[in-house]
């Protein structure tokens, strides 16, 4: 067993610690460590953008990080982006334009479209869909996801 | 009094949301890969490294002395049944004396934690002696090569013979097509958590299945326990596409958990889920096409070839639907078919969304456009001229009673505006090879090709196919109950609907999806809208006419002279008598119901009878560019008008159409597992290549609502027809852009561009 180290992270807005194996993957910490479960693994290869959490407000595919890089750091997970009762509207947008159907691609890609939004504060079709590109979706074929995510883009 | 008329939410033909969404954006859905439990260990499976070889021996002592495992099982501890299967019980639950495939599952081992599994499994030894693998489906058939299981090579051959077997046509036409290795590639890989019950009695099973019933039959004859015993609950499922109608992990992560007295869950890695669950067949199907000068087709010659790999699974009832389709949904009176489903030492193959018909309509529809070329008319007129209709005949003799608006299709289709062409604007990265900048507008070729198609519904051959729902209204509020797994297509918001609809009560919820009542049979043909819809529906009318008995009592009515509208039981002349909500305050009514479809029969040694219950249509155009110096396609715009029957919910069958046309894109052009002398390639998303939101096309969808005789709700099935004639349309684009004869899916760079 290789030397334990202590990480502290910041997750949605609490303060976390444990001490973690030196390889263990922000997505393992945040699962088996803090239990949050939201942030879904779907590929061993960093292909499918299920594990999508934000990093200091920026999407990172959370497979692919070291719990001990993110030590210090913030990180916010689908699980810390309602406001009290209030959903995000990023959130309610996949609800109401169908954005979902099994749903296991969606915490990674709400994460995922809040920081593409964030940077292109106004995408394009196109836009949304070269942002997305590292997130796969089984389901839906894409179009209602991007749709999601243009008419948040425009009722923001 | 005025009669109300506010117009209902959520009730059959809105758009009603999923009520699953809430929890699903939130991230509070729990997937069978979130289950956890009190005291939990973990399993893991040790697989064959080989496709074919002898078992010498198995060694398992170095395992059970790592610290933390808690248990290590082969084959001897299985104690019931040592095999399952869904059709034929060919599998061994844990391999004996040969492994078949490589990997196929060997031993199990549960530990405190996956890496402790991990250790354990590199512990184990196991000695084989390596076998020449069985990889030409040809040799399976010939019978050249020595069974490499006791049910031998040969899992089903089906002819079908109908009319003039001598009959040449005017033009002839013929072709030798070839479908790969497709992956279902559910996001959520396989999961399950078991539960004991005290003193081994029993077991709960958490689990992602299409089919909870079937798993529980074949899991406790393997157990050797009662089914009753048995408990399965239906664990939050990340997709399915026919990947989760055969057993995975399910009596494997029971044995653990009856073994150790303790929870088990089991969970596969992406890599692991390529090896532990069926794929699409691979098939070979050669096609020959007697037509009349002026294009009318006569006569259709096909030998199909699907390879089932190690073991059996569907093979059989794929093979069924591949060779009772091959005429497409086209008029055809002559016949002679011959196919086979065959073992080899390659994956094992079964459901995927299309079930056989994909690949049947690959073929067909390439023979379509060489029939539309050779009598020199358009690829429309030709689909057109022969397009069947409600009583036709197909080739099994069987007669067409639903709805067959195949001609209403491709028109409407036909009608959709063709997307811009580019220009010397057009955004690069809507050109193939994208931000690669490596194509040169100027080279980029435009075509256009076609593609229909026509589905069974349902499940066919005699099966006594049938869905179970319960209803119950207690106060004015709806609780339904079934054991219908919902994989993401949307059966959660269906059924409120169907609720809402036939009780005119509001709230509706949705009690656990378990094996509590009765069967529901599969998430899969295209079948739960049909028969889960139906099963509700039928209960909710049971309870709606008891509702209706209690209030024409109390009030001295004659019940016949009333009925539900709207959210009020209303009498002849439309007058509100009271409520729904009024009328059950205080009082509970309950009803099951169990729908079976019409039922099908066998087909004789000829091919011949009526083995389907019913039928759906689609058409589909595709639009590409492709450059041919590198090969590369891009997939612009999909039309596609497909016969519904009727709209229930528009947005979510627009999720279902455009979902299946990615997929259907998917096999055209990019995937495949790759499998070279019995072992497979690509195991991961690095190297199987999945469709991106910038491969997926933009998708123009209309539907054609001819409701459907037979059908409870009017509506057909709409799940899998997208995904099936779209594949064969992208490909006779690539075509019509390049001059290729492209005969094999999924089309690569190389075949494009040499
Ligand atoms: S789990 Fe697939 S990218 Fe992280
Ligand atoms: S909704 Fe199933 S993977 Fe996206």
């Amino acid at each position: 067993m290789s030397q334990m180290i202590k990480v502290a992270i910041t997750v949605n807005g609490q303060h976390t610690t444990a001490m973690v194996e030196p390889r263990t993957l922000l997505v393992q910490y945040l699962r088996d460590n803090l239990n949050l479960t939201a942030t879904n693994v779907g590929c061993d290869t960093s292909s499918c953008g299920a594990c999508t959490v934000h990093l200091n407000g920026e999407a990172v595919k959370s497979c692919t990080i070291l719990a001990v890089q993110a030590d210090g750091e913030n990180v916010t997970t689908v699980e810390g982006l309602a406001n009290g009762n209030e959903m995000h509207p990023m959130q309610q947008a996949f609800m109401a334009n169908h954005g979902l159907q099994c749903g296991y691609c969606t915490p990674g890609m709400v994460m995922a479209a809040i920081s593409l939004v964030k940077d292109i504060p106004n995408p394009t079709e196109e836009d949304v869909r070269i942002g997305l590109e590292g997130n796969l979706c089984r389901c839906t074929g894409y179009h209602n996801i991007v749709q999601s995510v243009l008419a948040y883009a425009e009722g923001k | 009094m005025s009669v109300k008329t506010r117009t209902r939410r959520d009730i059959l033909g809105t758009s009603a949301l999923r009520p699953d969404a809430v929890p699903k954006v939130q991230g509070k859905f729990a997937f069978s890969s979130d289950l956890w439990a009190e005291n939990m260990l973990w399993g893991a499976t040790l697989r064959s490294p080989h496709a074919y070889a002898r078992i010498v021996s198995i060694d398992t002592t170095a395992a059970w002395k790592i610290d933390g495992v808690e248990c290590v099982l082969t084959h001897e501890d299985v104690p019931g049944k040592p095999t399952y299967g869904l059709i034929a019980s060919d599998q061994p639950v844990l391999a004996r004396d040969f492994v078949r495939y490589m990997g196929e599952p060997v031993v199990l081992v549960a530990g405190d934690h996956p890496e402790t599994c991990r250790r354990a499994l590199a512990a184990i030894k196991v000695e084989y002696e390596v076998l020449e693998p069985l990889v030409d489906p040809e040799k399976s058939i010939d019978l050249s090569v020595p069974p490499i299981h006791p049910d031998g090579n040969l899992i089903r051959r089906q002819q079908i013979i109908r009319g003039d077997q001598s009959l040449i046509g005017e033009v002839v036409v013929e072709g030798n097509y070839e479908l790969g290795m497709q992956d279902q590639a559910f996001l959520g890989t396989e999961a399950a958590l078991a539960l004991p019950d005290p003193g081994g009695t029993g077991v709960e099973l958490y689990v992602a299945t299409q089919w909870l019933h079937e798993d529980r039959g074949q899991i406790a004859a393997c157990l050797n326990l009662p089914e009753d015993k048995v408990r399965l609950v239906l664990g939050g499922v990340g997709g399915a596409f026919g990947a989760r109608e055969d057993i995975s992990l399910q009596v494997h992560s029971c044995l653990l958990a009856l073994r150790t007295s303790r929870p088990v869950k089991m969970q596969y890695s992406r890599q692991e889920s390529f090896f532990g669950h069926v794929h699409r067949h691979p098939a070979r199907i050669w096609m020959r096409h007697h037509a009349t000068k002026d294009g009318r087709l006569l006569r259709v010659e096909a030998r199909v070839v699907m390879d089932g790999g190690a073991y059996a699974s569907t093979s059989s009832a794929v093979l069924i639907n591949a060779v009772t389709h091959v005429q497409g949904p086209y008029k055809c009176e002559h016949a002679t078919v011959d196919g086979y489903a065959v073992r080899t030492n390659n994956p094992p193959c079964g459901a995927m969304r299309g079930f056989g018909v994909v690949q049947a309509c690959f073929a067909h529809e390439g023979q379509m456009d060489k029939l539309a070329l050779a009598c020199g008319i358009s690829p429309v007129d030709i689909r057109l001229i022969n397009a069947m209709e409600t009583g036709d005949r197909l080739i099994t003799g069987q007669t067409i009673l639903n709805s067959a608006p195949v001609a209403q299709c491709i028109r409407e289709t036909a009608e959709i505006p063709m997307p811009p062409n580019m220009t010397n604007d057009t955004d690069v990265l809507a050109i193939p090879g994208g931000s690669g900048l490596t194509a040169t507008p100027s080279k980029i070729r435009r075509g256009i090709g076609w593609g229909v198609s026509i589905k069974n519904l349902m499940y066919s051959e005699g099966f006594d196919d049938f869905s179970t729902a319960r209803c119950t209204v207690e106060d004015g509020r709806v609780s339904l109950k079934f054991a219908t797994s919902e994989v993401g297509q949307g059966f959660v918001t269906l059924a409120p609907q169907i609720a809402r609809t036939v009780l005119g009560l509001d709230e509706v919820f949705i009690e656990t999806i378990d094996t509590g009542i009765g069967s529901a049979g599969s998430t899969s043909a295209s079948r739960q809208t049909w028969m889960s819809g139906g099963a509700v529906n039928g209960a909710c009318k049971l309870v709606a006419t008891n509702i209706i008995a209690e209030v024409a009592k109390m009030r001295g009515l004659d019940p016949s002279t009333l009925q539900i509208q709207g959210t009020d039981i209303v009498d002849l002349s439309g007058n509100a008598v009271e409520s729904v909500v009024a009328a059950t305050k205080g009082k509970r009514f309950s009803e099951t119901y169990e729908f079976h479809h019409q039922p099908t029969g066998e087909l004789d040694e000829n091919g011949q009878g009526d083995c389907h219950t019913a039928f759906a249509f689609v058409a589909h155009r595709a639009v590409v560019d492709v450059d041919p110096d590198l090969g590369l396609v891009k997939v612009v715009q999909i039309a596609t008008a497909q016969d519904v029957g009727r709209v229930l919910n528009p947005l979510s069958l627009l999720g279902q159409v455009e979902g299946g046309i990615a997929q259907g894109l998917g096999l055209a052009v990019m995937e495949e597992i790759i499998v070279e002398n019995g072992r497979v390639r690509n195991p991961s998303f690095t190297d199987y290549l999945l469709p991106t939101a910038l491969d997926a096309p933009d998708v123009i969808a209309r539907y054609v609502e001819v409701p459907d005789p037979y059908a409870p709700l009017g509506a057909k099935g709409v799940g899998e027809p997208p995904c099936i004639s779209v594949t064969p349309a992208i490909v006779a684009a690539i075509r019509d852009a390049t001059g290729v004869d492209l005969l094999r899916v999924p089309v690569r760079p190389q075949d494009i561009c040499l």
